[in-house]
């Protein structure tokens, strides 16, 4: 389909990767977007500072569901703090390019990978 | 693939009978109505016989009709118009909070020009009350413009109780009825109005023509100035195809008018059922009686209208939806927050808009597109979750 989207922003919105909750999640982000209502809840498994898996549930628009997509296949694999640099323009990159409009939706996938991690962080204090 | 075009309060095609007129007007009848031979004379007599056309549709005279680019020009010729006309009588315009963007930005505009608007609020349902119009008017004011329909939820207004008490205030009433004309009946005697906007494509017209209706002793300035078209009211040479195109959809419109609304809402009905039946937590947005016959517009809780919308036109279907998501300004709609929605309600709206060309089986796929949709859009919704986790229902 032409329009808004690219084809691989499409295709993840269709096919989203990692839907869904982790049972026991090392670290649990939940951020939602004050500029238009967009819910993200991003969940993760850490297995010696890697994180092995990453789970999604969004709620919002075809960029929001497509971004959470990527943002977990990109932080699967990655140490802590590789993931940890992982940008809102890197997510955007991934995908080939989000429009300029829905570029905060990138940012929501950022802030839930960040918020997921700090979750978990802090459950590792404990 | 199948397809489904169920957007027709945006823009309806342009019915066969209708091309088939418009067509000697590009190359065999080609004249400007404005010359005076034989070529010209010809194009100004399809540009009268659609005046004649157009104004019959709405018990207007036929010089009471003003041809415009569409519903847009309308709109903005009939309160700028009015306004510059009336300027030294007053400078207060009264209006309603859901018009289309055609009419608030045009007052948006003469509020930056020193006029004062008052913007109506509306109830749940999204109906302007009288009363309120009525407490609204000063000494200063020069126009009301109300809405015959809402484009979004499709709320038909109390427009003639409107216009008795605009009349008997004497105050200029325009009503913008780009969703009525053609779609129920309009008479402008009976709606009490001074002005009226319409448009061709809504109609099964073509896109790029439109009318102002203005009563007859109504003060408006011209407003487009050079030559003598249109009663020195709006220059440019006619659109002469696009009119002849407009007069024979609102000559087809007029014919075809009863058949039409039961059409559209056997289907409207069909489908509003189907959606409550097979979808929980939805809710109605607009009036359930006072609704045009084609509209529908729903909000189905936990879901997002944009990603509804792109996945139903994976499946071919075409809809519209007053998610935040979908606009550039990132603000939900401007109508159903008006009627009181929540932000996240707004969210979840989308409108379903019916046509001649749509079947019992177009609603049957619809249905079942979009009970798939909603289910695999809130699998993925952790307020869905959350709902089910507190196990309550949301109420709208």
């Amino acid at each position: 389909m032409d329009g808004l989207y690219n084809s691989k922003v499409m295709e993840h919105f269709r096919n989203p990767r990692n839907v869904g909750e982790i049972e026991n999640p090392d670290g649990v982000g939940h951020v939602g977007n004050p500029v238009c209502g967009d819910i993200m809840e991003l969940y993760i498994k850490v297995n010696g500072n890697r994180i092995t898996d990453a789970k999604f549930k969004t709620f919002g628009c075809g960029a929001a569901i497509a971004t959470s997509s990527m943002v977990t296949e990109l932080v699967r694999g990655k140490t802590v703090e590789e993931a940890l640099r992982i940008s809102n323009r890197a997510v955007a990159e991934a995908l080939g390019g989000l429009p300029p409009v829905k570029m905060h939706c990138s940012v929501l996938a950022e802030q839930a990978l960040k918020s997921a991690i700090e979750d978990y962080l802090k459950r590792r204090i404990k | 693939m199948r397809r489904v075009y169920l957007d027709y309060a945006a823009t309806s095609p342009v019915r066969c009978e209708v091309v088939k007129a418009m067509q000697p007007y590009f190359s065999d009848i080609f004249g400007n109505p404005s010359s005076m031979h034989a070529f010209g004379r010809d194009a100004k007599v399809a540009i009268e016989t659609s005046r004649a056309e157009v104004a019959h549709l709405i018990g207007a005279e036929p010089g009471q009709i003003i041809f415009t680019s569409g519903g847009t020009e309308a709109n903005n010729f009939a309160i700028k118009g009015v306004a510059c006309a009336k300027q030294e009588k007053g400078d207060h315009i009264i209006t309603a909070s859901i018009e289309h963007h055609s009419v608030l930005e045009t007052c948006r505009f003469l509020q930056q020009q020193g006029f004062k608007v008052t913007y109506l609020p509306v109830d749940r349902y999204g109906l302007v009350d009288p009363s309120e119009v009525k407490r609204a008017i000063t000494k200063k004011t020069i126009l009301v413009s109300v809405m015959h329909a809402n484009n979004e939820i499709g709320t038909i207004e109390p427009i003639a109780e409107i216009g008795k008490i605009t009349r008997q205030e004497g105050i200029c009433f325009h009503t913008d009825a780009v969703q009525t004309f053609g779609a129920i009946p309009v008479n402008v005697n009976e709606l009490n109005v001074d002005l009226l906007s319409a448009s061709a494509h809504k109609l099964y017209g073509p896109k790029g023509v439109g009318m102002l209706y203005v009563r007859k002793g109504i003060r408006i300035s011209s407003f487009l100035h050079g030559g003598e078209q249109e009663g020195r009211k709006r220059a440019g040479t006619e659109n002469v195809a696009g009119i002849v195109g407009f007069g024979k959809a609102a000559d087809l419109a007029l014919n075809e008018l009863n058949e039409r609304i039961e059409h559209a809402r056997k289907l409207r009905d069909k489908l509003i059922k189907g959606i409550f039946y097979h979808i929980e937590d939805v809710g109605l947005n607009g009036h359930s009686g006072l609704r045009l016959p084609n509209n529908v517009n729903v909000a189905i809780a936990f879901i997002e209208g944009e990603s509804v919308l792109l996945n139903l036109d994976l499946a071919g279907i075409a809809v519209s939806t007053g998610s935040a998501c979908s606009s550039n300004s990132l603000e939900p709609s401007h109508v159903l927050l008006a009627t009181g929605l929540s932000p996240e309600v707004c969210h979840g709206t989308l409108r379903f808009s019916i046509g001649c060309d749509t079947t019992e089986d177009d609603i049957n796929y619809v249905l079942e597109e979009l009970v798939k949709t909603v289910k695999r859009l809130r699998e993925m919704s952790p307020l869905y979750k959350e709902k089910h986790k507190n196990g309550r229902s949301v109420q709208q």
